[in-house]
């Protein structure tokens, strides 16, 4: 009888276990695969990489922005110019977000112990909200007056406005330019690493489906469900 | 980049004027956001039914 | 697996992908997209600009609504403007609002503390140099008990009360409060009114040199980036509200969703919005509290739909996976991967 092979000792150092769960759960061929499953076959695959796009054009506006102080674009073309590109960047990061979103949902994309892709894209999507309210409020014009003491009123009821001032320019203008970005940037990083790991969620299928609903009712989805057993 | 002159960086459409409104029982939206509503959900349809490029190397190509 | 995990986590029979791959370049489209989206920026950017009205003053609102601004003066005076009434953060002259048990409004406590009495009348007054009358009515006014003060502020607000609802219902407003158009001074007939009347006229002058803004905002220390002194006062009256109408970006003109002038604003506040137009939250006081929480708890739903009964289930029941995946199921089923 041969002896049972020895168990490899854990490493003690706290580097070298990072690195190995890091490689384990992303090695490089998985980080930044160069093929995709052939059913990657849809425009509506688009729209993910053209939110993580948007944000792009979104940070580095944003950058320019606060590179010359949040009074510039008022009193200069070039300003204004960089602030309505960070507006449209905006409008059209939440377009692409939400029709990537709804080809999430319509995929069922949770599927196959994806639940925490989805809970992170949700969870982005929630504190893009605040993120875009921020900046509202940090324009420092007639709509930033109008929706700070507009905004106060749903804050206030909740308890929220007591810690975070729509009011108070200078931290709606910090929230703004670094900590919300930086919870955004953090979540689109665990949600892309998510996916990943995971892979893109398989179509539904069908062949498998029909077999277990034949077995257990007989008169469930009969037809249709014959039709879709095809070969190759 | 004072040549970039505000002339030259003003809209090509003026949009400051306020804003038409859609209304239909008590939903009052502004037309603009209507557009947008309505675009995103052209763009879905047309992202469902149009054909994406590759076919081919999906057919036969591949590991 | 008890029932409620068995409810949470259901049957799911979708295998990992076996099947076979395809090349798909995926920094190429990231770089494609970016420049996609970039050019779609700059373009709407040439093609319609952004939008950027100028911040109001309390300088042009006393200067262009008179009346309205010292009939909101003495409310603040008076303690019954909404700021003075508001409660938590700003006082305590109010519960706030409540669901049922819940008053987070009240818990959380007073943060941001504002008297505005003192914060917005007496105090901006008290840094008007040379004006010996103007500070002996201060002194008067903060001598006087509660009572004589309360007594005060009622008699000069209700000619001003008058005035404001006449205006309201497009009738004749009452001879009692005057308006000089070449001065822009207003006069309040009102008996046994003590200084208010000298107060309120010292304030407006100060509001009209810019005084106030000054004030309001610089009264803690030099460096300041908190607005909400200015903000809340300019809320309190009916410059703000007036020009939000003009732009429909009033509640009852689903105006939270919308920008100033014909630009597209926030779209996705859309359920937010709605629930404000529809009972029992139209009519309703604590409607911010409710609404508030009937999107938190959509907010969570949201975020666990895939664990949601029914919601989770429906995309297999209306397939619009089939377009999605038009092509891999006219395939077949996937042959084995080549070796």
């Amino acid at each position: 009888m041969s002896a049972a092979p020895p168990k490899p000792q854990r490493p003690s150092s706290w580097t070298v276990r990072v690195r190995e769960a890091g490689v384990a759960a992303l090695p490089p061929e998985k980080l930044l695969p160069d093929g995709q499953p052939t059913y990657v076959a849809s425009w509506i695959y688009v729209f993910g990489v053209a939110t993580i796009a948007s944000l792009v054009v979104i940070l580095i506006s944003g950058s320019i922005l606060a590179l010359k102080g949040p009074a510039w674009w008022h009193y200069t073309g070039v300003g204004h110019f960089f602030n309505s590109i960070h507006m449209w960047a905006v409008e059209l990061f939440f377009f692409v977000m939400v029709v990537h979103l709804w080809g999430k949902y319509w995929m069922a994309a949770w599927r196959g112990g994806r639940a925490r892709v989805w809970m992170t894209g949700a969870v982005t999507f929630l504190i893009a909200i605040p993120t875009a309210l921020t900046g509202y409020v940090s324009q420092q014009n007639f709509d930033a007056q109008w929706i700070s003491t507009q905004a106060k009123d749903g804050l206030n009821s909740v308890g929220v406005g007591a810690f975070f001032n729509v009011t108070n320019f200078g931290q709606m203008y910090s929230y703004h330019v670094w900590l919300l970005p930086l919870a955004i940037v953090g979540l689109v990083a665990a949600h892309v690493l998510l996916v990943r790991n995971h892979g893109v969620v398989p179509p539904f299928d069908l062949d498998k489906r029909a077999a277990a609903l034949s077995a257990a009712k007989p008169d469930a989805d009969g037809p249709a469900a014959a039709s879709t057993g095809g070969q190759s | 980049m004072n040549f970039l002159g505000s002339s030259v960086l003003g809209a090509v459409f003026n949009l400051n004027h306020p804003a038409h409104t859609v209304d239909w029982s008590f939903i009052h939206m502004a037309v603009a956001n209507v557009v947008v509503i309505v675009l995103m959900l052209v763009v879905f349809v047309l992202a469902l039914l149009l054909p994406f490029p590759g076919a081919a190397h999906r057919r036969g190509g591949g590991s | 697996m008890s029932r409620l995990g068995g409810l949470l986590h259901p049957k799911d029979n979708t295998q990992p992908w076996k099947g076979r791959y395809a090349p798909y370049d995926l920094v190429k489209e990231a770089s494609i997209a970016v420049g996609v989206i970039a050019l779609l920026a700059v373009v709407l950017s040439v093609l319609f600009s952004s939008p950027d009205d100028k911040p109001s003053t309390i300088a042009q609102w006393s200067r262009d609504l008179p009346v309205n601004f010292v009939a909101a003066a003495a409310k603040q005076l008076d303690g019954t403007s909404g700021t003075a009434e508001y409660g938590p953060p700003y006082n305590h002259n109010s519960k706030g609002v409540n669901a049922w048990f819940l008053r987070p409004q009240k818990w959380l406590g007073v943060s941001h503390p504002i008297n505005t009495a003192n914060d917005f009348v007496i105090d901006p007054l008290k840094t008007v140099p040379d004006n010996p009358t103007l500070q002996s009515a201060i002194a008067q006014y903060q001598a006087a008990p509660e009572a004589t003060q309360k007594a005060w502020g009622e008699a000069y607000a209700k000619p001003l009360e008058e005035y404001e609802t006449a205006l309201e219902e497009k009738k004749t407003p009452p001879k009692t409060v005057a308006l000089d158009s070449t001065t822009g001074a207003v006069t309040v007939q009102a008996s046994g009114a003590g200084p208010v009347p000298t107060l309120m006229t010292g304030l407006l002058d100060l509001a009209k040199s810019g005084g106030l803004d000054g004030s309001l905002l610089t009264s803690e220390q030099f460096f300041q980036t908190d607005y909400t002194k200015p903000l809340l006062f300019m809320a309190d009256g009916g410059l703000l509200a007036e020009r939000a109408e003009g732009q429909h970006l009033l509640g009852e003109q689903w105006g939270m969703m919308n920008e100033t002038g014909s630009y597209p604003g926030q779209a996705w506040l859309w359920l937010y919005s709605l629930w404000y137009q529809v009972e029992p939250f139209k009519e309703s006081a604590n409607a911010d509290i409710l609404v508030m929480l009937m999107m938190s708890v959509l907010s969570l739903a949201f975020i666990c739909v895939p664990f949601i009964p029914g919601v989770r289930g429906l995309p297999r029941k209306i397939p619009i996976y089939r377009l999605i995946w038009k092509e891999h199921y006219a395939a077949g089923s996937p042959p084995p991967p080549k070796a």
